[in-house]
């Protein structure tokens, strides 16, 4: 008789769908999964302490660049927390502007996990789809803050700056001729509102292209029902939250629960699942696309009739305004400690989680009363969710394996940190 | 937000009883420090008990506690008076006073039925190798978080199945996250054509301090235990 032996596969760091550096090592009976055993910090960069040895407002950057799709919620938790520890609020406008842009950001990690997940299993539509909606919100990124991706625009006090009167516009070039770029301009006419309203209006098209390429399509359903079944006592034990944990039926968002910010204040649904598999999953994160559009909508209208300040009076915290610093002494010194020094805060520890795209994403933020933080711990959600690896694909096929690294919704920036 | 967490400090201290070594309500959250022989049976309770029912664990972080309240800003020849940075007030009176030992590991918990959160905090007792009990028997969330800790704080959990390092590379010497393992590592990595491989050498960069730390008591911000914040 043969010896029978499980076969050991190596799975990635290289791989395109271990979405990163993911390096799976899987125990294989023929093409059935025996044991699943990740191993991560290929991307590891010691976010955690390098925070240490800089000044607080220096580590929102760092923020960005965790999970590198959602940026801007990654930075709202973190000044969150450092708000907590000093006792100062911002300015409602800037909550506004905050949520706005936290509800942007889950609207482009969704698109992003639409994309890389329909990739994976064989919907190469869905990618293009995503990114070209993805390249609208980006503009909006880069107009309030400058940059596309790693925006640090959300500062302990409120944000960096208010939002612009007017869009920057396409130039024709011997490439786009007059025509075209007047139509690339369309949207662009007004204000970074305007912009953002000519998106909301046609977002729930676009969502409802996606279901019709995806919901009822046989291949997609074959693919991801019944895969990857959590239920919900099991997603507790994991430590789920998010996405992951709505999909098996607790109806659970920080926004709705402990509220922050404004989401006190908007109208909106939390969508949960039944099953607990990687369609439910997949439901769930579509129609939270939808709901990110409605309350971008809310927020547009009350930032349209509210104008006001979107950075606290406090100068020990925020920098006085350029002009002010001309004249004032005052601000002069302000400014002076606030870039060489930073500002110094209360002994303290807190931990500030917020609804991120993916899941619970929370800082633990330790300070001794200096300009430094003592300890960081950043609580990222993929984290929690990859350590259930084994158990969500336990028995599955290897191809089963793509369809969870997809559900779970990975990103190596801030499961490595 | 406070009287919720006055509530479930007064509820956590009446049900664990002796568990808890102190009880901390600080910012409208909850800390409880827990003596590390008491540990398991403590989450156990603070799983199951009614009131508390804390089914999720929510993130476990290692800490190192050695260089609490120590600032870097070292003048011992600047006058007292003139220029207020250079002096250094309270450097000798912060360290080492806080914290009784050097290691601890945080447990931030989390319940979804009665939507509250609290804090756990267990030294561990021995400086030199510090270790503690799992409680991957109580949350198997605990399994990674265990595993992240002890890689970067060697902090040992006893009970754990899977004691591996995590995140750092494969032979990798020392924990990084502990105050004297300096910023910039001890090994660098390049590839040497050569060798036609990748080689380690010890590092040729210095740590460099840009900003110095600095505590300043500042009396606009609430001091630690008040709780009004």
């Amino acid at each position: 008789m043969p010896e029978i032996r499980n076969y050991t596969l190596n799975f990635g760091p290289q791989h395109p769908a271990a979405h990163g550096v993911l390096r799976l090592v899987l125990e294989m009976d023929g093409e059935v999964i025996q044991r699943a055993d990740p191993h991560i910090g290929l991307l590891h960069r010691g976010t955690e302490k390098l925070a240490e040895t800089k000044p607080f407002n220096h580590s929102i950057g760092y923020m960005d660049r965790l999970d590198y799709v959602s940026m801007m919620c990654n930075e709202h938790a973190y000044v969150m927390a450092i708000e907590k520890l000093l006792g100062i609020a911002p300015p409602l406008r800037a909550e506004y502007i905050r949520t706005m842009y936290a509800e942007i950001t889950r609207i482009l990690n969704h698109l992003m996990w639409i994309g890389a997940h329909g990739l994976d299993l064989g919907a190469m539509t869905m990618f293009i789809y995503a990114f070209r909606e993805r390249e609208y919100l980006m503009d909006a990124y880069e107009a309030a803050s400058g940059a596309r991706m790693h925006a640090t625009y959300f500062r302990p006090g409120g944000v960096y700056r208010d939002l612009p009167e007017r869009m920057p516009q396409y130039q024709s070039s011997k490439w786009h001729n007059e025509r075209e770029t007047a139509e690339r301009n369309e949207d662009r006419q007004g204000s970074l509102l305007d912009f953002l309203e000519a998106f909301t209006d046609r977002f729930p098209t676009n969502v409802d292209e996606y279901e019709t390429l995806l919901t009822d399509n046989r291949i997609w359903k074959q693919r991801t029902v019944g895969i990857g079944v959590v239920t919900q006592e099991q997603a507790m034990q994991l430590g789920f939250t998010g996405p992951m944990l709505r999909g098996s039926g607790v109806a659970w968002d920080l926004r709705k629960k402990q509220p922050y910010s404004v989401y006190d204040r908007l109208d909106f649904d939390i969508p949960v699942g039944v099953t607990g598999d990687c369609y439910d999953r997949y439901l769930v994160r579509v129609e939270e696309m939808r709901q990110s559009n409605r309350i971008i909508r809310q927020c547009i209208e009350w930032l349209r009739a509210n104008p006001g300040p979107v950075m606290a009076d406090d100068h020990k915290v925020s920098p006085p305004p350029r002009l002010e610093m001309k004249e004032s002494m005052e601000a002069l010194i302000h400014h002076f400690k606030l870039f060489t020094e930073g500002y110094t805060v209360p002994a303290g520890e807190v931990y500030q989680a917020i609804e991120h795209p993916k899941g619970e994403f929370g800082i633990y933020l330790v300070s001794d009363g200096a300009n430094k933080p003592y300890r960081v711990k950043i609580r990222a959600p993929g984290f929690a969710h990859l350590a259930s690896m084994d158990e969500m694909v336990r028995g599955h096929m290897l191809a089963d394996v793509v369809a969870v690294i997809g559900t779970q919704d990975i990103v190596f920036g801030e499961i490595d940190r | 937000m406070t009287d919720s967490a006055n509530r479930l400090a007064e509820l956590a201290r009446e049900l664990l009883g002796d568990k808890v070594s102190e009880c901390i309500v600080d910012r409208g959250e909850v800390t409880l420090v827990i003596p590390r022989d008491r540990l398991v049976d403590a989450c156990v309770q603070l799983r199951d008990a009614g009131g508390l029912g804390f089914e999720e664990l929510i993130d476990l972080c290692g800490i190192d506690y050695a260089e609490y309240g120590v600032d870097e800003w070292n003048t011992d020849a600047a006058p007292d008076t003139g220029f207020s940075r250079g002096v250094s007030r309270d450097a000798a009176s912060h360290a080492g006073t806080a914290h009784p030992h050097r290691f601890a590991a945080v447990y931030q918990l989390l319940s979804v039925s009665n939507n509250q959160r609290l804090r756990v905090r267990c030294y561990a007792e021995d400086d030199e190798l510090p270790v503690l009990d799992s409680v991957i028997g109580v949350w198997r969330s605990a399994d990674w978080f265990e595993r992240e800790a002890f890689d970067m704080f060697g902090i040992i959990f006893e009970g754990h199945p899977d004691l591996r390092r995590i995140l750092t590379d494969y032979g990798f010497i020392g924990h990084p996250f502990r105050k004297d393992f300096p910023l910039s590592g001890h090994l660098e990595m390049r590839y040497d054509a050569s060798k036609g491989r990748t080689v380690y050498e010890p590092v040729t960069i210095e740590p460099r301090v840009t900003q110095p730390r600095i505590i300043r008591e500042d009396n606009r911000y609430p001091t630690p235990g008040s709780d009004d914040a």
